[in-house]
């Protein structure tokens, strides 16, 4: 039997863990924001399905809560979706007048979609007109480092948004992994030993071993 | 916030920058540092005060032209 593979060049490849991502220049609730802007930062980029829906209220809201969080972590955080800065700003001039909640970070209004087909953030599935609830974590030079997709009906979890970078950073800094369920101050990963001998050197270096490619130790 | 507005003429944020610059601030990092405004806001509101005329790019600094020196005279 053969197949017929119809070829396709017009077809846009996902950004993945570990590539750079695109870059993009979008109208924001805070002006025309290009994505290298935000190098030097950790980013947070996320997608909403739409301005003015309940869900997407409350995590608006969480992220505005954690907001300062993120600051410390050198973070910065860049919302989008398929609607207008009119509409962005009217939604979070109303969360605030009636909410109390000041949304402090830009939201790319992506009406023609072409941030959000860039990164994968329309389902045609769920919906063909609204993004689902993506995250993409980067790095400070714009590395894809994490992927996050969530179905228009379940909200976010900020802890577990904070929880990554915590570990991201850790990895970083310590060249080290983090297990499940790891939060700051638990125990890590040391990486498994690549030859024998360091598997024999690593018995002597005072790390919790379980067996010889299972130590964590205590930062 | 965007630093120039549909007419043209610089905002608030922009009038900040611009001042920033006259008190010697020519870097990025250091208009961050001068205005408390975050990265990615200094460096899109300097691609808007360039391309309106108000700062010019000199190597990795940035200056104020006649016409940004007008506003903050």
């Amino acid at each position: 039997m053969v197949i017929l593979m119809e070829e396709k060049t017009d077809e846009i490849r996902l950004p993945l863990i570990g590539e750079k991502a695109p870059d993009f220049e979008a109208a924001t609730t805070q002006g025309t924001l290009r994505l290298s802007d935000f190098e030097g930062s950790w980013l947070v980029l996320f997608s909403h399905p739409a301005d003015f829906t309940p869900v997407c209220t409350t995590e608006f809201m969480a992220f505005s809560e954690i907001y300062g969080e993120l600051k410390k972590r050198n973070t910065e955080l860049l919302g989008l979706s398929v609607d207008s800065v009119s509409s962005h700003i009217a939604w979070i001039r109303n969360v605030e007048e009636k909410m109390g909640v000041k949304i402090p970070f830009p939201i790319i209004a992506d009406l023609n979609k072409e941030v959000s087909q860039k990164f994968g953030m329309i389902h045609p599935a769920q919906s063909k007109t609204e993004t689902v609830r993506c995250v993409f974590i980067m790095d400070p030079e714009s590395k894809i480092r994490t992927i996050l997709y969530y179905p228009l009906t379940t909200g976010r979890n900020m802890k577990e948004i904070l929880r990554i970078i915590d570990a991201l950073q850790t990895t970083d800094k310590h060249k080290v992994a983090t297990p499940a369920n790891w939060n700051p101050g638990d125990p890590v990963v040391v990486p498994p030993p690549g030859t024998t001998e360091q598997a024999e050197e690593r018995t002597k270096e005072g790390y919790d071993c379980k067996d010889w490619y299972l130590c964590f130790k205590k930062l | 916030m965007p630093c120039v507005s549909a007419d043209g003429k610089p905002t608030k944020s922009g009038i900040e920058m611009l001042s920033a610059l006259k008190g010697g601030a020519s870097t990025p990092d250091a208009l961050s540092g001068a205005t408390g405004m975050p990265m990615f806001r200094v460096r899109s509101g300097l691609r808007q005060l360039v391309n309106a005329g108000f700062v010019k790019q000199v190597g990795d600094n940035y200056q104020l032209t006649p016409e940004g020196s007008k506003i903050v005279p």
